[in-house]
């Protein structure tokens, strides 16, 4: 079993690797993310096992480029007191079409959440690979994601019929 | 790709979510190509780059490693094969990058267009060993316009009696073209093996002028 070349790995996964960034770091570091999650995999291939999950793989990385952002940004940012889980504004048109909306329901969720649903539904990972890269259980994967996907409901299908997001 | 949809009403959100402009995301796919290239190159990691020439023998493969241009690829040779095998045999670090053999890609072009007699690229001649080398080695020695043995090849390479061994050297060049194989041709004056076909080997002697 050999590798296929790189470039294969990036044209096949890249896209989605692009949305699950989007969904969890936001749009403005989404680019970032990325970047620096197939310069980590494009180091590490070579000695990826024969047979592995690539997306699992690479959604892994991404995962952990994403904590070291957030480390990274907290360790650049005044310390502040207790903040709530506040959404990201940046890469948000201020007058609402759908997806802008929807992006901002998504940055509104807990961090867990927002990481289950893009895991399992934009990755497309089952709940066991969802459960390996969060630590917890498949099942504590499954209702984060349940939790996550009604909470965007609420907040983004609601917004559909009455015209604004409370 | 969405298999996962447990929860209702998860359809309509999945498809807002990932609805992107086609034509956006092309333009964003570029850019971080691009970054992940430029990124490689500066850490070491890039092992292998590639693009693709149109030649009037068809589109060639252009693969180079650090080092120079490692492969020439006929379209019969299959691309993708080919860029799989260069994958298994230097590493599978491989990415697209024209603006790297923009350089090999300029001279092609003067050589197709009867401005080139030579080249001047530096060469990774590591797919090639032994014998075969020393074979390789030889080609640039036969000019352009003129053709030679099978068996003077072998003789330049140092094994007078290695006629066959030879024949195969110039049949598995890997860098065809820049490395003139197409010029050693058969004593009876048929064209013999070429990895481009033998249309392809009439063609570069033709523009030429050596038949």
């Amino acid at each position: 079993m050999r590798h296929e070349p790189f470039e294969t790995i990036v044209a096949r996964h890249g896209p989605t690797v692009l949305r699950v960034c989007r969904a969890v770091v936001g749009p403005a570091a989404a680019e970032d993310a990325w970047s620096e999650t197939f310069l980590a995999a494009l180091r590490a291939y070579p000695g990826l096992p024969p047979g592995s999950n690539v997306e699992a793989w690479l959604v892994t990385i991404a995962h952990r480029k994403a904590i070291d952002q957030a480390r990274a940004a907290a360790r650049r940012a005044v310390p502040a007191g207790d903040l709530p889980d506040r959404p990201a504004r940046d890469g948000l048109p201020g007058a609402g079409d759908a997806a802008s909306d929807l992006r901002a329901a998504l940055a509104k969720l807990p961090l867990k959440q927002r990481e289950s649903v893009a895991y399992h539904y934009l990755a497309d990972l089952p709940y066991a690979e969802v459960a390996a890269i969060l630590g917890g259980t498949p099942e504590a994967a499954r209702r984060a994601a349940a939790d996550g996907i009604a909470a965007l409901r609420r907040s983004y299908l609601h917004h559909d019929e009455e015209g604004k997001a409370s | 790709m969405m298999s996962a949809n447990d929860t209702p009403g998860a359809a309509e959100l999945l498809a807002a979510l990932t609805g992107e402009a086609p034509a956006g995301d092309e333009e964003t796919s570029r850019r971080l190509h691009a970054r992940l290239v430029a990124a490689a190159a500066q850490a070491g990691i890039l092992d292998v780059t590639y693009r693709t020439v149109e030649t009037p023998v068809g589109p060639l493969l252009l693969a180079a490693t650090a080092e120079g241009l490692v492969r020439v690829a006929y379209a019969v040779e299959d691309h993708d094969a080919v860029l799989g095998q260069l994958a298994a045999r230097i590493s599978p670090r491989v990415l697209a990058d024209p603006a790297r053999l923009e350089t090999a890609a300029r001279e092609l072009d003067e050589y197709f267009t009867g401005r080139r007699t030579g080249f001047d690229l530096p060469l990774d001649l590591r797919l090639s060993t032994g014998f075969r080398r020393l074979v390789l080695a030889a080609l640039p020695g036969i000019a352009y316009g003129s053709t030679a043995s099978y068996a003077a090849m072998a003789a330049a390479a140092g094994s007078p009696r290695a006629v066959r061994a030879a024949g195969t050297a110039c049949a598995t060049n890997p860098l065809p073209v820049v490395l003139p194989c197409h010029r050693v041709i058969k004593s009876d004056g048929t064209l013999g093996r070429y990895a481009g076909g033998e249309a392809a080997k009439q063609a570069l002697l033709t523009l030429e002028g050596a038949a």
